[in-house]
């Protein structure tokens, strides 16, 4: 069946023409109609089969980029033109985007096709997608879990293969805990790799995009096209893009792997750890040295960083005022009533909450306790990591504790927090990482993290390719 | 630290959202649990580090001041709540 072809695999079908962009096309839609996941936000048939349409145009005539009629679904966070671009909030429900996020500009012009707009945490805001106004993604192992988040209807699409791949962003976990919990891979690039210019700011010093999809091979060949310099976002590196499939193929021998012993203390489940003390072993039986190392800030994380996302959140998300875009309330009396009710009823409570910390933690007198104490923290977290660099080339260990919870059993924040000890620091310290496919923990698949140094895609995705090549864990399916 | 409900209704004001009293206490409580959380950066010994606002340490991009976007102006009132005259319309402000 086509939809168990990697992206790798559709790109060769297209070029030969087993079959078109259009039956492509066809083919995931209808198995998006029938997914009961509640995956998707919106449903883009009509344009999708346009794009289709003129995709098979373009390869009839034998000069199509290498993407060119592979279908996608694009997380909602993403700004498509006249397209709803709702980022999972009431507040922006009524939202048709008037512009191009840079990523979308990107990927049409490779003339590929959006299927949709994936369902999200509001404002990328949640570890379980059930912060979603448009209600909670099903996990596609087990209907009765969480798929993660905040990218989880990308996961869950990837997963059940309603989708080839999909767009995911990653503020503090939110494309790594979502891969691992549906048993996909996910890469979160370096701070600055691809363009934040139209995906809607939580935080903006945290915030990045990346690829979900089955194979790191089909990472790699998606990184390359979303990668790259954009005039339009201040914090875009101005650094080249390699190819990053030339190097996949590389042996692992001699590389040196770091497992840092904060990773497998005390609150890790044990099936997860019995799966990523396995990984270990057989990258060791691919050559790898295994080397034990510390992130003693590790810990520190989570209150640095429950610190700096909620003050950027609260400062980026003041632009929802019910004036210029986005909800407003019925019958304002005066200004700020408009301001008060529109953004009270428009916000979803967790949103609410991280904005009042924000506010709290920018407040006179309350500045230095927090925000710059976190922001000190930070780098104490940033440095831990560059002296593990010296000595190892790749970090691994777990991305999420536990395997994907039960849909309503975590009820309070702070207990949601905790959950992304192993993924945050990556953020805080702009990093590369990853989540690959390592088992299965009571039948729910379990994520292994790869992290590298600054601008390490290549190797990280290297390292992941050669695993995938030596386990199936990767090819394992929830469906038919 | 710990908040009281006013405390958490002037918050709540600061960042322009309201609460309702009915939900005043559970907020506050939630509020109070995550403050526990953040409060354990102050057992943090930081030494003497940076504060760290960038992950990649790197300057603020400069350009020329010139004009590069096309005017959307129209585009954008479009989607606007309530537009009149090329202008945004909210409830009077000054009579």
């Amino acid at each position: 069946m086509m939809h168990n072809l990697t992206i790798a695999e559709q790109i060769k079908g297209l070029k030969s023409r087993d079959f078109s962009s259009l039956e492509l096309t066809e083919h995931y839609l209808s198995r998006i109609d029938d997914s009961e996941l509640n995956a998707f936000i919106s449903v883009t048939s009509e344009q999708a089969l346009t794009q289709a349409k003129m995709a098979d145009s373009i390869l009839a005539k034998g000069n199509a980029s290498g993407l060119t009629g592979i279908p996608y679904a694009h997380k909602d966070i993403f700004c498509t033109k006249g397209v709803k671009t709702s980022a999972g909030s009431k507040m922006l429900d009524s939202f048709i985007s008037p512009y191009d996020a840079t990523l979308s500009e990107k990927l049409n012009s490779q003339n590929m096709v959006m299927l949709g707009k994936t369902n999200m945490d509001e404002f990328a805001m949640g570890s379980s997608n059930e912060n979603s106004y448009y209600g909670s993604v099903k996990n596609p192992w087990d209907t009765k879990k969480v798929p993660g988040g905040s990218s989880g209807g990308s996961a869950a699409a990837v997963a059940s293969r309603i989708s080839p791949f999909a767009t995911g962003t990653d503020t503090g976990g939110s494309i790594r805990q979502p891969a691992s919990l549906c048993g996909i891979t996910g890469l979160k690039p370096t701070y600055g790799r691809i363009s934040r210019y139209g995906m809607i700011a939580y935080a903006s010093s945290l915030d990045q995009a990346g690829p979900m999809t089955r194979t790191a091979e089909d990472s790699a060949i998606i990184l390359n096209a979303m990668a790259g310099f954009d005039e339009r976002d201040s914090t875009s590196a101005n650094k080249s893009v390699p190819d990053y499939t030339k190097n996949l193929s590389k042996s692992l021998k001699g590389l040196k792997i770091g497992l840092p012993k904060e990773y497998f203390s005390e609150g890790l489940d044990k099936g997860v750890e019995r799966v990523i003390i396995q990984a270990i072993k057989d990258y060791e039986a691919m050559g790898a040295e295994i080397i034990e190392v510390s992130l003693p800030n590790s810990m520190n994380a989570i209150p640095a960083y429950y610190i700096v996302a909620p003050c950027e959140c609260s400062s980026n998300l003041s632009r929802f005022d019910g004036v210029r875009y986005g909800y407003r309330c019925d019958d304002p009396k005066d200004l700020n009533d408009l301001y008060l009710r529109s953004r009270s009823e428009g916000f979803g409570d967790e949103v609410k909450r991280r904005i009042m910390i924000g506010a709290y933690a920018l407040s006179a007198g309350y500045y230095d306790a927090y925000y710059l104490k976190a922001q000190k923290v930070r780098q104490l977290i940033s440095e831990d990591f560059k002296k593990a660099f010296k000595e190892v080339d790749v970090i691994m260990g777990p991305v999420s504790p536990t395997p994907a919870f039960e849909l309503g059993s975590i009820k309070d924040s702070v207990s949601m927090y905790l959950a992304d000890i192993y993924t945050l620091s990556v953020n805080l310290a702009g990093l590369p990482g990853m989540s690959i496919p390592a088992g299965f923990s009571d039948n729910l698949p379990i994520g292994l993290q790869l992290i590298g140094n600054h601008w390490s895609e290549e190797l990280l995705l290297n390292t992941a390719h050669q695993f995938q090549l030596k386990t199936d864990w990767h090819n394992a399916s929830p469906v038919d | 630290m710990s908040l009281d409900n006013n405390k958490v209704k002037e918050i709540a004001y600061l960042a322009r959202l309201s609460i309702e009293n009915s939900e005043l206490e559970q907020s506050t409580k939630e509020l109070n649990n995550i403050l526990s959380l953040m409060d354990q950066l102050g057992e943090i010994d930081t030494g003497d580090a940076e504060p760290m606002a960038h992950p990649l340490e790197m300057s603020q991009r400069l350009r020329d001041d010139q004009v590069t976007e096309d005017d959307l102006s129209e585009e954008f009132q479009e989607i606007a709540p309530k537009t009149g005259n090329n202008h945004f319309l909210v409830p009077t402000v000054i009579e």
